[in-house]
């Protein structure tokens, strides 16, 4: 053995003995002391220890619009909280409490069960938003319910009508995935669509906590720790009250969707979806069946139809053609002598002219576009080929997403040879591209696509990237994706062509006539865009859901673009049915800024006269003033039309 | 000899009844929460456990000893490791992944560092310890220590100063040598406190001062005290302390399970539990006097040494009477790595039982 043999030092062994003995005697004493001597007290601190937290709800930002006119608020509620830690005996409680505050018993006992892992202090909502009557009844009871209480929180109140609701979202609480998502406490309510979900994290702000002494009964005794909550930033949109409300009134209750664009920029001015439905409801909870009526109405309430529509352009799409045509140097000298229509690949298709049983006899492409001739179109498209009308039209930003700060936007569709090849295993048809050279086919688009797209081809092929929110006042972690701008040369001569035919289209001889304004320069481009064949239409016997779509894309000035808007008119059967809308909220623009000149005027008039005696000293130094523009005074009696050709 | 007969089957008595009682108390104060459940495993730890101690009383202790090189050198490249590859559990670096389960180094080095000082001791020629003395086993328990502290684990690196110091004493390091070492503990004590990570300091200030922040660290150990005060004489019942119960005591199975036990079961029960751990810690004493040779000896007092100073500051914690530190009740708290490790500590104790009669 290495080691010694020797023992252990046993004086040194008692001493440990001793020590460890000390130490117990001293831990038994401080037990007596806690446990009997001082029992009172602490057992005294046990019944009055009841620390509680309390969430203080932070208020969500308001929306404003550009002019900063309120378009969503708050207002202060209160909600029904229930602590199962305050309770006497809460399993007999809740059939009373569920009867005093309207509630089923049932539901009550649910809604417990779904924070049954939350600790028993901490409060649970057991309703939102209640009545005088829920809060007298909680005051009145306070000695029989100890657990209930009330907290104030700020609730989000929409336009009940509806207005701009498939812009703006709604809230709604967080689901078992929002919680995941966003690391929010159950009961939290989130933006469930449009801005107020792609904006959620601006809008949001942070709950507060407050940290409370309560008795034994629940009241109160004192505040240990606030946390105050910082309240969710307010978001300004880019939308024109003014506009908005022009684009709402217009389309009326009308299935479709309006958007109205600055094509500068890219601010959109406005946009309107129908049906629409009051969003409140989705706030406080949405019965099922009330859901279930929404989710089933063939007419489709829950979507944003700006941008979520897809569908068929019809002749709108001749712009893209027209584009296509004049940059491959074919649609400039092209005449075709429309007679109703022409064959095609053994094919013979009409010009939609042939149903008033009429022709457009010789056709250059400024007719074409003002008359909207099927029968040029179809040339140019057969001599253009698929393919090149699939380059032209992604070039001018169909069949992808716009970039639009808002979730879910559709991407539409471009048919090509090798799209059908990937998707359906079929060759092409060459008859196929006769039918998308009119917008029809299994083209589809979003009423923004094309907005953006004929707002990027008249401000010569400068496309700005459609947004909601400024961009100098979005977080960059919310900045879309891609450049905010792209650009595709139109050349000067080409334009010119396309704004002829454009603000043709409004003229005497268009096809949206009726939508003239008089003193307002503005152009635009119809479309009626089939739903199903016309065979299929006829064997219908002309059912309303098979009517055709009316499209119209509107820009104003033509020459100098300041807005363009794109209307659909689901099943409105004709294109100027849809002018007339667009020719509303074209009209809402123009006498705003004829306004708006006005005051302008008017204030310098007034700084002007103020200063006359001394500027009169200086005159020779005095600026010419600026002549105020003519204002356009008896150019908004537009029609209303209420249906019927004219 | 006899092998079962000669195991001390008193001891084991003494250690299962108050495992025993440990579990009662996790599965009391965690039914209905998060770690419901955990009494299961804990159960599962104790078989394992006991299995553990049989497998270290039938290993010759004078074998470890003899491997206390290698082991040492184990012990440090495992803490090493951890530094490492550990997995990082409430900002502490201490668990590393073994066969599925996490375990806990820093625990089981202490069994090492126990066999490290008692081969020191049981090799020193000399028949007193002298300041050279001290230097070496300072550096030798000084190497891993840092190590855990770096992880951080204050706790645990502190419960292996007990070792080095049962070692000294019984070493027999002179008492004005002693006095010079408590002086230069006291010395140090400011450049430590400086080395302090803030949450370490902020549990210190507020075992000074507990009233002054009632709900930040001075919160636990104000909780602790009511639940122990509020248990009075008789306590108040299983699953039913409202401290308990309530949340308002923090980790309950855990670190503060005697508070839980207290509040539950009175002064009556916690005095019955001190009194179990005193017999223990006396039963082993006994064992280590009777050693046949100074290395054995060590090693049961090595054991002493870290069972005595867990129990003391544990439960000193949750009366009030010492800092928040976070370490383990043994035997009681839920926790493999500490269950394991005081089997096996138990265990070697045991061995040198059993070679009583062997020369």
């Amino acid at each position: 053995m290495a080691w010694s043999e020797g023992k252990l030092p046993g004086g040194r062994i008692i001493l440990v003995q001793y020590v460890l003995l000390a130490a117990f005697l001293f831990l038994a004493y401080g037990m007596w002391q806690l446990q009997v001597l001082q029992q009172a007290r602490w057992e005294t601190l046990a019944e009055h220890n009841r620390i509680r937290s309390e969430p203080i709800p932070a208020p969500r930002g308001r929306i404003y619009d550009r002019q900063g006119r309120l378009l969503v608020d708050n207002y202060p509620s209160f909600s029904a909280l229930l602590v199962p830690d305050q309770a006497r005996d809460l399993a007999n409680d809740i059939a009373g409490i569920a009867q005093g505050l309207g509630m089923k018993p049932s539901d009550l006992s649910d809604r417990l069960a779904r924070y049954q892992d939350a600790p028993s202090y901490q409060p649970v909502i057991i309703k939102e938003d209640i009545t005088p009557g829920d809060l007298a009844f909680i005051a009145s009871h306070r000695d029989q319910y100890p657990e209930l209480e009330t907290i104030t929180v700020s609730r989000r109140l929409y336009p009940s009508d509806g207005y701009a609701m498939h812009v703006i979202g709604y809230v709604g609480e967080a689901t078992e995935a929002d919680i995941q998502r966003l690391h929010v406490t159950p009961g939290t309510l989130v933006g469930k669509s449009g801005l107020e979900q792609y904006y959620n994290s601006v809008l949001m702000g942070q709950d507060g906590l407050r940290r409370v002494i309560v008795d034994s009964r629940g009241r109160v005794e004192g505040e240990i720790s606030d946390l105050p909550p910082r309240p969710g930033h307010d978001l300004r949109l880019t939308l024109d009250k003014d506009i908005q409300d022009a684009a709402e009134e217009a389309i009326g209750q009308r299935p479709g969707a309006i958007v109205a664009l600055d094509p500068r920029n890219g601010e959109v001015l406005a946009m309107v979806s129908r049906p629409t439905f009051d969003p409140n409801l989705f706030t406080l909870g949405i019965s099922s069946q009330e859901w279930q009526k929404l989710v089933e109405d063939p007419n489709r309430p829950l979507l944003n139809k700006a941008i979520q529509a897809q569908l068929a352009p019809g002749s709108v799409f001749k712009i893209v053609m027209s584009v296509a045509g004049l940059e491959e140097g074919i649609a400039e000298t092209l005449k075709v002598n429309c007679q109703g229509g022409a064959w095609f690949y053994g094919q013979y298709k009409k010009c939609w002219i042939s149903r008033e049983h009429k022709v457009h006899g010789i056709t250059d492409i400024r007719k074409a576009i003002t008359q909207s001739c099927d029968v040029y179109f179809y040339t140019l498209g057969a001599q253009l080929g698929i393919d090149k009308i699939d380059y032209y039209a992604h070039a001018l930003g169909l069949g992808e997403p716009t970039g639009i700060d808002l979730p879910h936007e559709a991407a539409g569709l471009v048919p090509s040879p090798a799209w059908k090849e990937r998707h359906l295993h079929q060759p092409w048809f060459k008859g196929e591209t006769i039918n998308v050279a009119i917008g029809q086919g299994a083209l589809t688009v979003t009423p923004l696509q094309l907005a953006h797209t004929i707002g990027g081809i008249m401000m010569d092929g400068q496309f700005f990237r459609p947004h909601l929110v400024f961009p100098s006042e979005v977080p960059a972690n919310l900045r879309p994706q891609g450049p905010d701008e792209t650009r595709f040369a139109i050349p000067e001569p080409a334009l010119q062509v396309i704004e002829a035919g454009m603000r043709g289209v409004v003229g005497p001889e268009g096809t949206a006539a009726s939508a003239h304004l008089q003193g307002v320069d503005w152009g635009g481009k119809t479309g009626t865009a089939q739903t199903v064949s016309e065979e299929h239409f006829a064997a219908s016997g002309h059912k309303h859901q098979f009517v055709d779509n009316a499209w119209f894309v509107g820009v104003y000035p033509i020459d100098q673009p300041q807005i363009v808007v794109c209307v659909l008119f689901q099943h409105g059967a004709e294109g100027y049915y849809a002018a007339n809308i667009a020719a509303e909220v074209i009209a809402a623009y123009a006498q705003k800024q004829a306004a708006r000149a006005r005051t302008q005027t008017a204030r310098i008039e007034r700084w002007r006269r103020a200063f006359a005696p001394l500027a009169a000293g200086f005159a020779w130094a005095a600026p010419p003033l600026p002549a105020a523009p003519a204002a356009p005074s008896s150019a908004f009696a537009i029609l209303r039309f209420r249906g019927g050709r004219p | 000899m006899n092998r079962w007969r000669d195991l001390d089957w008193l001891l084991l008595g003494l250690v299962l009844v108050i495992a025993v009682v440990g579990i009662t108390e996790i599965y009391s104060a965690t039914v209905g929460t998060h770690f419901a459940g955990v009494y299961i495993k804990q159960i599962y730890f104790l078989i394992a456990g006991v299995i553990v101690l049989f497998a270290f009383s039938r290993l010759d202790y004078k074998l470890l000893l003899e491997s206390a090189p290698w082991l040492y050198a184990m012990a440090v490249a495992a803490l090493g490791a951890v530094l490492v590859i550990g997995r990082v559990i409430f900002h502490s670096r201490r668990w590393i992944p073994v066969a599925g389960a996490h375990l806990q180094v820093s625990e089981l080095v202490k069994l090492v560092i126990i066999i490290v000082v008692a081969r020191y001791f049981a090799e020193s020629r000399r028949s007193a310890a002298g300041l050279g003395d001290v230097l070496r086993i300072g550096v030798l328990v000084g190497v891993p220590m840092l190590l855990v502290l770096a992880e951080p684990d204050l706790g645990t690196a502190l419960t292996y100063l007990p070792i080095a110091g049962m070692g000294l004493l019984i070493g027999k390091l002179r008492w004005r040598h002693f006095a010079l070492l408590g002086l230069a503990g006291l010395l140090v004590l400011p450049i430590a406190w400086r080395h302090l990570h803030p949450y370490q300091k902020a549990r210190l200030e507020s075992f000074l001062r507990p009233e002054a922040d009632p709900l930040g660290t001075g919160y636990q150990l104000l909780q602790s005290k009511i639940a122990v005060g509020s248990g009075g004489l008789w306590g108040k019942g299983i699953a039913k302390g409202s401290q308990t119960r309530g949340a308002f005591l923090p980790v309950p199975q855990t670190d503060f399970i005697f508070a839980a036990f207290a509040e539950e079961h009175g002064f009556v029960g916690g005095i019955a539990i001190l009194f179990l751990y005193f017999l223990v810690l006396m039963r082993l004493i006994q064992d280590a006097q009777s050693a046949p040779d100074l290395g054995g000896g060590l090693l049961v007092m090595g054991v002493v040494a870290v069972l005595g100073f867990h129990v003391f500051v544990n439960i000193g914690m949750a009366l009030g009477l010492m800092p928040v530190t976070g370490i383990p009740l043994p035997l009681m708290s839920s926790g493999g790595s500490s269950l394991l490790f005081t089997f096996a500590a138990l265990g070697v104790a045991m061995n040198v039982r059993m070679s009583r009669f062997v020369n």
